[in-house]
């Protein structure tokens, strides 16, 4: 049984045209899905309907097979999210260490006891979930703002990961990142999907990150599915045209024009 | 051959002393392609803005901007205007905030027209008719605004504004990293042909290595305001010698080496 | 605190004149009321600043008009702000229509002259401090509000809401934890400059004899009353004149500083 499934799943904002039409994927536990397609495809939205954020105008989502319930501890504690702009998925004014530890005092995940108890706990996990994503704790006293772009974004991995979740769903993880930096974001998803047993979702337009990271793809265009399935066959032979000329897009050194 | 461009020692002072651009060297022959190439903080861009002397309020440029002849570094703002348009024009990064919001796609391509080329009239719409279908675009993108076409569409248009003035230098800052691949794709292949039909020089800054190299002979390598290797391209990319050279193609590989494992 | 003259020297500007205030509460030099001192004396001798032209004490008035001062300023900054942000909340959490009401609402109050209100509330109650402040109050409460709405929908945008809101916090624990932390610094500054104008505002008031009566003597009517003898006994509108300016700008370097206190990227920049 699929962890987050969308069945048939259409959305259109109040009075707008239709933004997903007859949508369904399914996320597997333990094989990692791309959502792939370009700016406008509704893939952003998608993954606001498998987050609870929006509700669907027409199908259903489906958490471990039932409904999902925004609110629900179970589905909140189990579906992390990791967004876009590491500039502004951190708050602030916030230190680092209360950043990363939220989930776990929004959800109240921390053992009761003492006020004191609870902050050592805190501490504890955060500092495990920062030495995850290869930041050291001391990072915890620290504001945001002293942090670059990726090392921000492998603080909002540790708080999305901070609460043990089974999947997380990312947009655009590492986008707003530099090459270098981009590769060492994807490989830290990557180590984490194993390590932790983490289902990563990753919307994206660059097919170089899905094919490192993700097992299954949906490709995705003007709102409705138009291919899913392994990601070797996605890309390796593409059925639709649409993929076809998303594969062909890709900017390569291996096919540049002025290396030959 | 005299270069169109020819940047020498260029440092970039922010108000406070603090440098963040310095001892940048390149030349630019007619018709030459050159990528700039950094990361973000690398200072690619400033030093695209102090070629067309177009820096921030409180940053000063140094050493010496040879364009077209025209001393940019230091040169009062009326001087630059010839210069701008005339011998470079620039395309950036964001189409949207590039044009004005309030101002047909039109009358925004009929302004360096008429400046350059002195149509006035029918002459002059026929004029903008002809820029809009050499970046592919339709005859109603002329009536629409900037808010009512696409992000690939405006970028077309900023580069057709661009070559309405005829300049002997494009500079092009990041034109294609806002925009999704397969578009990009197109604008790469429409940008292309039309400097390699007109002769152009190129001056072509962006971050993705492939990107780059896809339409640049030659790169230069800028890592925290300075130049750490320049040199052809093919060059470059087959055989980087200084180490954070060789650590951008490394990733650069490996981000795509999965996809053409996949989908060679 | 170091490194911030600018915040030291609001300090003791806003300090001077709470001592002053303060310092009325026990001691006078004259009573308030007292004319005996004759008029118009010049600076000096027993009369430290000189009378005015009912020659009462301008050091008692000054003093006195401290804590005027101060209480319609803190007054109506408390009224004001206290509705301004609710009503900015409320605005910036709200539904589209209920956003578009609240907005035309505090649009109509913006537009309303302060002035007007003030006299509508004067005609239903009296010409006191207390109306003073009310008028004063519910004028502010206005920009506050729409400035308030401004930062807040500003950061419901960001992403770290959303991260907040999926990790399972309620709106009113987003609203503690991450709305108020990231809006107050700039309402702060703002209410500062308010508590000035609201100052100047009473000032107004009292020139127009609005506010509160005498021989409540606040610095608008000392200037007011200064006015016809500017030329011949200059203290008596410089004085009050200086104070109004010590204090606004006092409380402006204060609240300034205080912002940059409060913002991490500042205090760790240097």
């Amino acid at each position: 049984m699929p962890v987050l499934a969308a069945r048939e799943v259409g959305f259109a904002y109040r009075g707008g045209p239709a933004v997903l039409e007859e949508v369904s994927v399914a996320v597997t536990a333990g094989r990692s899905l791309a959502l792939v397609g370009e700016s406008g495809a509704g893939k952003t939205t998608l993954l606001r309907l498998l987050l609870g954020l929006a509700r669907p105008t027409s199908g259903q989502v489906l958490f471990d097979g039932a409904e999902l319930a925004p609110r629900d501890p179970a589905f909140l504690r189990a579906v992390q999210p990791v967004f876009q702009d590491p500039y502004s998925s951190l708050d602030p004014r916030q230190r680092v260490g209360r950043i990363v530890s939220e989930p776990l005092r929004s959800m109240g995940l921390l053992a009761p006891g003492s006020r004191a108890a609870k902050r050592a706990e805190a501490a504890e996990r955060v500092a495990e979930a920062l030495d995850s994503v290869g930041l050291p704790a001391d990072a915890a006293r620290r504001y945001p703002h002293e942090f670059s772009g990726g090392q921000r974004q492998r603080i909002a991995i540790a708080r999305a990961i901070v609460c043990r979740p089974r999947v997380l769903l990312a947009d655009e993880p590492v986008s707003a990142l530099d090459v270098s930096t981009r590769v060492r974001v994807v490989e830290l998803l990557g180590t984490l999907g194993a390590s932790h047993g983490l289902t990563v979702v990753v919307v994206s337009h660059d097919l170089s990150v899905v094919a490192a990271l993700c097992a299954e793809t949906a490709v995705i265009e003007h709102g409705r599915v138009v291919e899913q399935g392994r990601t070797a066959d996605v890309l390796g032979s593409p059925a639709h045209p649409y993929t076809r000329r998303l594969i062909e897009s890709v900017p390569r050194l291996s096919r540049a024009a002025r290396l030959r | 051959m005299t270069p169109v461009l020819a940047v020498e020692e260029l440092s970039v002072r922010r108000a406070d002393g603090h440098e963040l651009v310095r001892g940048v060297s390149f030349t630019l022959g007619p018709g030459e392609r050159l990528g700039l190439i950094g990361e973000s903080g690398s200072g690619k861009s400033l030093t695209a803005l102090a070629v067309m002397g177009l820096l921030p309020a409180g940053m000063t440029a140094g050493g010496s901007v040879l364009l077209g002849g025209t001393q940019v570094v230091g040169a009062p703002g009326r001087r630059l205007d010839r210069v701008r348009g005339r011998t470079a024009s620039v395309v950036f990064q964001e189409p949207l905030t590039a044009l004005d919001p309030l101002m047909r796609v039109g009358r925004q391509i009929a302004g360096p027209i008429r400046r350059r080329r002195g149509l006035r009239g029918p002459a002059l719409r026929a004029a903008v008719l002809a820029a809009l279908s050499e970046v592919r675009l339709p005859e109603r993108v002329a009536r629409a605004y900037p808010h009512e076409i696409s992000g690939g569409q405006r970028q077309r248009v900023a580069i057709a504004m661009a070559l309405a003035c005829e300049p002997e230098v494009l500079i092009a800052d990041e034109p294609t990293t806002a925009l999704d691949v397969t578009v990009q794709a197109e604008v790469l292949a429409l940008l292309d042909g039309l400097i390699a039909g007109r002769d152009m020089a190129l001056l072509f800054i962006g971050h993705d290595l492939a990107v780059v190299a896809g339409v640049a002979d030659r790169v230069v390598v800028l890592k925290d305001g300075s130049v750490v290797e320049s040199g052809r391209t093919r060059d470059i990319v087959r055989e980087p010698r200084h180490p954070y050279t060789r650590s951008l193609v490394d990733s650069a590989w490996a981000l795509e080496g999965e996809l053409d494992r996949l989908a060679p | 605190m170091r490194g911030r003259p600018t915040f030291v020297i609001g300090c003791v500007l806003v300090a001077v004149v709470f001592v002053v205030a303060l310092g009325s509460l026990i001691w006078l030099p004259y009573d308030p009321a007292d004319t005996s001192g004759g008029r118009l004396v010049p600076p000096g001798g027993a009369h430290l600043l000189g009378t005015d032209k009912l020659g009462r004490d301008l050091l008692t008035q000054l003093m006195v008009g401290a804590r005027i001062a101060l209480t319609v300023g803190v007054g109506s900054v408390l009224l004001g702000g206290a509705l301004g942000v609710a009503g900015g909340l409320l605005a910036g959490f709200a539904t589209r229509w209920l956003d578009d009401l609240l907005s035309a609402a505090l649009d109509i109050l913006i537009a309303f002259p302060t002035l007007l209100l003030a006299m509508l509330v004067v005609a239903a109650r009296e010409a006191s401090l207390g109306s003073a402040v009310l008028a004063i109050g519910l004028a502010m409460s206005g920009i506050v509000a729409r400035l308030t709405r401004v930062l807040v929908k500003r950061v419901l945008a960001q992403d770290y809401i959303t991260a907040a809101r999926t990790s399972g916090a309620s709106w009113p624990r987003v609203v503690a934890e991450h709305v108020l932390p990231n809006i107050w610094p700039t309402l702060l500054v703002n209410l500062a400059l308010q508590l000035g104008l609201a100052v100047l505002a009473e000032a107004a008031l009292s020139y127009l004899g609005l506010g509160p009566p005498p021989p409540n003597a606040s610095w608008g009517r000392l200037l007011q009353e200064a006015q016809a003898t500017v030329l011949t006994a200059p203290t008596g509108a410089i004085a009050p004149g200086v104070l109004l300016v010590v204090l606004v700008v006092g409380v402006n370097l204060v609240a300034d500083g205080f912002r940059d206190l409060a913002d991490p990227t500042r205090r760790r920049s240097r």
